[in-house]
């Protein structure tokens, strides 16, 4: 396939180019670019006016539920939606049935990516920190890194054990992989279902307390200044505390990294008074002053990362009274919109450095190759137009589940189009 | 006049008049009840299910002869006697019973937001008789009720809410109703026990009996749970009542006689003294006869107005 790009706008964080590009690609290969380029009409034309062209976007922290919880979704669903929303890469959290806590699973998993969506979407695990995720025992973490996780966490769970985050630290600095927490002091959250504050309060709901996610955090800071050598990444921060946390341990210079999802920043706790499960996620939906300093955050670079947490749920599991309702929302395909909407248009980022959180910072936290957009380099690029206005409806999404809070919402900007493995899609 | 929704799910967000006016017909019935004949026509033909998730006798009992007595057809299901101990989701429950043709659902679920949730799946009117920690409307506005039977009016009215406030429906809905209504709320109760933020209410929170006690006219008293005890709460039933409990000896410190309430069912001797439940300035028991009224009045409006 021969294929002629014109008309878009470059944003590359890795070469610095934000210009008029054009591109000719043969066979997924970069043939030739420039600010004009000749194609013979043995060429299909994409027209990209006003449209972006970026590095392809990876989202870091995604569910897909295979294997184990394929009524919610599949490998199959789960990288379609994430191709709908513009990503060309996903890595995937293992708490699955069985975990991907063995070679078997990890590999199983990635090589079904290549097989599903005609492998456009690239799938990296991301693999359990311990067996079972149970936090006793550490999961083969050289045997998984060579099937090809990314990364280790037990997400869904935090690694409770101190003596466990430790060893886990220490053995995962081996292979330069990041350990990924999802920070819960679980003593403290037992039976919460949002967060601990006015709103909560208010519904009589039982809360979780925002300090239950800092305590976490800060006592993997402590042991990480004891372990310099681990690499520490913290998955869905979301309080202004552990922020402020992250910040100091950045200003040491540790290797500490962040990321933070679209409804963090987008969505506060009040929305729990409508009692829509849609609005349930663990961490919580936390309060104002917490969404504005997550978007501090992510302007001065604390936040490395915009990532999803799509944690896809079926209607019937959903549609229950609020404390018995699972957490998690889909986030694939309104990751776009959100981040466009809620940060460059109100001018928190831009969107070069939009860019850098959904393509660049990722892969350089997973030690994954970063992509290259130049002649001869294969292409891996995210198409998305910044000013497109459009509608949620969930009954559009790819995701097998349409467990979103935003449906009905009016969003700026979408993904138009993704180019990976040789195969153009657009959407 | 008539109220806003078609459901009584709780007493945030009602207006002054709203809940003047449920007061006021509650007033009538009340006067029904002291009748030889209690019983009257306003809800013949209509069906009414009450559908209690968690163990409730009084609040049951009272819906149920409120029901009785406005001549409704009445149901009662009990989550043990259900297929809800067979899996089947609140939703499937009561979609089911409405397949039935009913008017309206009395519910009580142990989680909050459980009567919003039902009154979006079904069509009947829905009255929330107690969701989890949020709120217990009836409850609000018999204790609002019975305030102003004995004090002739509740604006500027100073009335503390005494024990756990963190857990409790029957606080929040005080809260709500008494605030609107233009009475002082205040809460006492240990510190593990108020939940966060309450400030931002408008309620004065208090931690010691003693300091609450001469500035106020009248004392809501909640019943302590045991099993706050086993999740760290507080540390013995023994502590709470030597510093929480409401006793004779404590009230007599002020300088005029304090009315005492309590929702029921009362642990003795433990929040609140049996010589004090059983005392003069006890209305407990009216509450109970109230809140039969209050139920029939606000049966009455939803049932009859949509």
């Amino acid at each position: 396939m021969k294929v002629h790009l014109k008309g878009g706008r470059l944003l590359d964080p890795v070469s610095g180019r934000d210009e008029s590009m054009e591109f000719l690609i043969v066979e997924g290969t970069i043939e030739s670019m420039g600010s004009r380029v000749k194609a013979d009409s043995s060429y299909t034309t994409v027209d990209l006016t006003n449209q972006i062209i970026a590095p392809g976007f990876i989202d870091m922290h995604v569910h897909l539920r295979e294997p184990g919880f394929e009524h919610k979704e599949t490998i199959e669903t789960g990288c379609a939606s994430a191709a709908a929303g513009g990503f060309t890469a996903v890595c995937c959290m293992p708490n699955t049935n069985p975990a991907i806590d063995d070679e078997s699973v990890a590999r199983y998993v990635h090589e079904k990516g290549k097989q599903v969506c005609d492998g456009v979407v690239d799938v990296y695990p991301i693999a359990a920190a311990t067996k079972g995720r149970l936090g006793v025992e550490l999961s083969p973490m050289a045997e998984l890194a060579q099937a090809g996780a990314v990364g280790f966490s037990d997400d869904g769970s935090p690694i409770a054990s101190a003596e466990i985050m430790r060893r886990a630290f220490e053995y995962s600095s081996m292979y330069g992989i990041p350990i990924i927490q999802h920070a819960e002091e679980s003593t403290m959250t037992c039976g919460g279902c949002m967060n601990e504050g006015y709103t909560a309060t208010k519904l009589g709901m039982p809360g979780i307390p925002p300090v239950a996610e800092e305590l976490m955090i800060a006592r993997d800071i402590i042991l990480l200044r004891y372990i310099p050598k681990a690499r520490y990444h913290v998955a869905h921060i979301s309080t202004a505390g552990a922020v402020d946390h992250v910040r100091g341990a950045k200003k040491e210079r540790l290797h500490v990294t962040s990321e933070v999802t679209p409804h963090h920043f987008s969505l506060v706790d009040t929305v729990v008074e409508s009692f829509d499960t849609n609005t349930k996620m663990n961490p919580p939906l936390r309060t104002r002053e917490d969404l504005e300093a997550v978007k501090e955050g992510l302007k001065d670079g604390t936040i490395d990362v915009i990532a999803t947490d799509h944690a896809p749920h079926t209607i019937d599991e959903k549609e229950v009274e609020y404390t018995q309702a699972p957490f998690g929302i889909v986030g694939l395909e309104t990751a776009i919109g959100l981040s466009i909407t809620g940060l460059v248009e109100t001018k928190v980022l831009a969107l070069y450095q939009l860019v850098e959180k959904f393509s660049t910072n990722p892969r350089t936290i997973l030690s994954l190759p970063a992509v290259k957009i130049a002649e001869g380099e294969m292409a891996n690029l995210t198409f998305f137009d910044p000013q497109r206005v459009w509608t949620v409806d969930v009954s559009q999404f790819k995701s097998k589940s349409k467990n979103s809070p935003f449906h009905g919402a009016t969003l700026k900007g979408k993904a138009t189009g993704i180019f990976n493995n040789r195969k153009l899609l657009l959407l | 006049m008539k109220l806003q929704s078609r459901h009584l799910l709780g007493l945030e967000g009602m207006s002054k008049d709203e809940l003047t006016l449920i007061l006021d017909t509650a007033v009538s019935f009340r006067e029904i009840l002291d009748r030889p004949i209690k019983k009257v026509p306003p809800l013949q033909g209509k069906t009414v299910v009450n559908l209690f998730f968690e163990s409730s006798t009084r609040t049951r009992i009272s819906f149920e002869l409120a029901e009785r007595r406005l001549s409704a057809d009445v149901v009662s299901f009990t989550a043990a006697a259900s297929s809800v101990s067979k899996g089947e989701t609140l939703k499937d429950t009561a979609r089911n019973i409405e397949a039935m043709k009913i008017d309206m659902v009395v519910v009580r679920h142990a989680a909050p937001g459980s009567a919003h949730f039902l009154s979006k799946v079904v069509d009947a009117n829905v009255i929330n008789a107690g969701d989890g920690g949020h709120e217990h409307p009836t409850q609000g506005l018999l204790d609002m009720y019975t305030l102003r039977e004995k004090f002739g009016a509740l604006e500027g009215l100073r009335v503390c809410i005494v024990g756990d406030i963190t857990h409790s429906r029957v606080a929040r809905s005080n809260i709500y109703g008494l605030l609107t209504m233009g009475a002082e709320v205040s809460v006492c109760g240990p510190e593990t026990l108020i939940p966060r933020e309450l400030e931002k209410f408008g309620v004065q929170v208090y931690h010691h009996l003693e300091e609450v006690i001469p500035k106020v006219d009248a004392l809501n008293v909640l019943r302590v749970q045991l099993e706050r005890q086993k999740s760290g709460l507080f540390p013995s039933l023994r502590e709470y009542h030597r510093f929480f409990g409401v006793t004779k000896e404590k009230v007599s410190r002020a300088p005029k006689p304090i009315t005492i309430m309590h929702p029921g069912p009362i642990n003795r001797d433990v929040e609140l003294s049996a010589d004090l439940a059983d005392s003069e300035h006890s209305v407990i028991l009216q509450q109970v006869t109230n809140g039969v009224a209050i139920r029939m009045a606000v049966l009455y409006l939803l049932g009859t107005t949509n």
